[in-house]
């Protein structure tokens, strides 16, 4: 079922029509009404009258995390708090949160958004769904929740947790549908042929998202629960999960283009590509109010197609995506960036020790493990020292990333360097 | 601290120092990650380094060990190591001269106790003619002052070096 037809079914030039008139409109809010925005765009001599449409979004500046940082919390807001009615904020960071802000109508077209994706997953009215993401200041749970109660599903707010009691509502409820990451989908999955209860199970379909996972990973968990796994995408800085989902052919991922206008740039020289060539997903907000995002740089590399799909919807299609244009890690749904580590044992004292992270995947769950360098200034010949050591690094960068984490000390110089430079991260986790 | 040492040094007196320093024994402690061959390699340095060893003691973690030795020349064994990688560090730990009979290790711990220090560790070293127990505890000068006015020997540096 199409959520919303006379959006997701729009002729291309329609489509673009609306675009460029909701573009025009955006780019005269932000300059009238964020600094941060007016002086980024007088800095490139730009005025609102510069932009007539769809084909002067080029001439416009990127925005990216570093902005929503240096303008920490509120500098991007469009609207006076009085009109915002929530916040959200990036998982992870102490000193480097991204904060968005969302007026009712944002969370209003939030809604309207996730409503859609969920219908993509043949989920509607008559279905029970679990919210199984964190609820609370990552967008995933009240994201979903909001979405699923707009279309009329009966909500269980489940969050993340208790692993058996999910499954025994899961049962009693007679649950069809499912909304949380790919890695506790599988835990979930496992964990339910370990009880022994798949014939009880009538979930019909899921939509994950917040991780980075794979075909193969969707055809397991389609296998082990009877399911259609989709695809959700979707990031705090531009609204949460509902950005885009893929429909029941899973032929890439449909975007909600009428709110987020989505381009794929080159990775170093920042022009716009062709359909089929991977880049950077690049996002404008064209009907956010409280933080609207003009270019916004998500640093997920795919490739997009703008040809209509046999589902009947015509919303450009992105590719599942392969990768980062950064070093972050996306561990448990947590945005994790190795500078993170890196200021956090900063704060042990002195300079940095040599570190690794050394990231799993353990029965579905994500592990991360770090390993620090023994250098004599921290050096005790008392192993109860040296526990206290690793205790007390596994806390401050525990504090610092939201993540439990487990310290290994290791000798000096044990951890590779090549060509003078340390690698930092290692990833074992098998997506394929 | 700074009470017990000035009590210690009433009481007493020069009997306890030698050369004006406190007699303790400096300790090489050795940071191990448990991988293959690891004590092998320390083991090489101090050969080739010519360093005798005269004790040593492993304690061990699931993921690494702390190799504690009394050597023939712990500075020189401490800067051959950290040349090839090691962490490796020098601690002043106490050598007390125990007899090979029973109730010694009692005496030992009952001086210690009756001050209220606490072991972190101990190992035994027997070289030559010399039988000892190497100490590390709470408070090495405390220590020190305790085993002295039980009655029992320290043995210096020089003494074991000469084995």
């Amino acid at each position: 079922m199409i959520w919303n037809e006379t959006k997701e079914c729009m002729s291309r030039d329609e489509m673009q029509a609306l675009q460029g008139a909701r573009l025009v409109k955006l780019v005269d809010r932000v300059y009238h009404n964020v600094a941060y925005y007016r002086r980024k765009m007088q800095a490139v001599g730009l005025e609102p009258g510069d932009i007539r449409g769809l084909e002067d979004l080029p001439k416009l500046p990127f925005t990216t995390k570093d902005d929503l940082r240096d303008t920490y919390p509120f500098g991007l807001f469009a609207v006076p708090n009085s009109q915002v009615v929530r916040i959200h904020a990036s998982s992870g960071t102490t000193g480097k949160a991204t904060v968005v802000g969302y007026t009712r109508r944002d969370i209003d077209v939030w809604s309207e958004c996730v409503a859609r994706c969920i219908s993509m997953a043949n989920l509607g009215k008559e279905d029970i769904i679990q919210v199984a993401y964190g609820y609370g200041l990552f967008t995933g749970g009240l994201g979903g929740h909001y979405g699923a109660e707009k279309m009329g599903a009966t909500v269980v707010p489940m969050s993340t947790g208790n692993t058996k009691k999910l499954i025994n509502m899961m049962i009693d409820f007679g649950v069809t549908g499912i909304l949380c990451t790919p890695s506790y989908l599988m835990h979930i999955a496992e964990t339910i042929e370990e009880m022994g209860v798949r014939d009880k199970i009538r979930l019909k379909a899921s939509l994950n998202g917040a991780e980075p996972w794979t075909e193969k990973m969707r055809a397991r968990m389609e296998e082990m629960l009877g399911i259609q796994a989709h695809d959700i995408y979707g990031l705090s800085e531009i609204m949460g999960p509902g950005v885009a989902t893929d429909c029941h052919l899973h032929r890439g991922l449909h975007v909600h283009e009428d709110h987020f206008l989505p381009e794929i740039v080159d990775r170093e020289s920042f022009q716009p590509v062709a359909d089929g060539v991977t880049g950077e997903l690049v996002i404008s907000t064209l009907t956010k109010e409280g933080i609207p995002l003009i270019r916004y740089r998500t640093k997920d590399l795919t490739s997009i197609d703008h040809m209509p799909c046999e589902c009947g919807r015509t919303t450009a299609r992105i590719a599942r995506f392969t990768g980062r244009s950064d070093d972050m890690l996306i561990i448990r749904g947590v945005n994790v960036f190795p500078s993170q580590i890196e200021a956090a044992l900063l704060e042990m004292g002195g300079t940095t020790p040599h570190y690794l992270m050394i990231v799993d995947r353990v029965n579905n769950l994500d592990t991360l493990q770090v390993q620090v360098e023994v250098e004599e200034r921290f050096f005790s010949d008392e192993i109860r020292e040296l526990e206290n050591l690793t205790r007390k690094i596994e806390h401050v960068i525990q504090q610092a990333i939201g993540l439990a984490v487990k310290v290994k000390l290791v000798e000096p110089k044990a951890l590779e360097r090549s060509m003078g430079k340390a690698v930092h991260v290692i990833d074992n986790r098998k997506l394929d | 601290m700074l009470l017990i040492t000035a009590n210690w040094i009433k009481t007493v007196g020069t009997g306890v120092r030698k050369g004006g320093m406190i007699m303790f024994v400096k300790q090489l402690s050795v940071f191990m990650e448990n991988r293959e061959g690891r004590l092998e390699q320390a083991a090489e340095v101090l050969k080739q380094q010519e360093i005798n060893i005269l004790s040593l003691s492993m304690a061990d973690t699931t993921e690494y060990g702390m190799l504690r030795m009394v050597v023939s020349d712990p500075e020189q064994a401490q800067s051959a190591l950290r040349e090839n990688g090691f962490s490796a560090m020098l601690t002043d730990v106490l050598a007390v001269r125990l007899e090979n009979k029973v109730g010694e290790l009692h005496r030992l711990t009952h001086v210690l106790r009756a001050e209220g220090l606490n072991i972190e560790y101990m190992y035994t070293l027997v070289a030559g003619n010399l039988m000892a127990m190497v100490v590390k505890t709470s408070n090495g000068a405390a220590a020190a002052a305790a085993i002295r006015n039980g009655g029992l020997v320290l043995y210096s540096r020089e003494e074991l070096c000469m084995q």
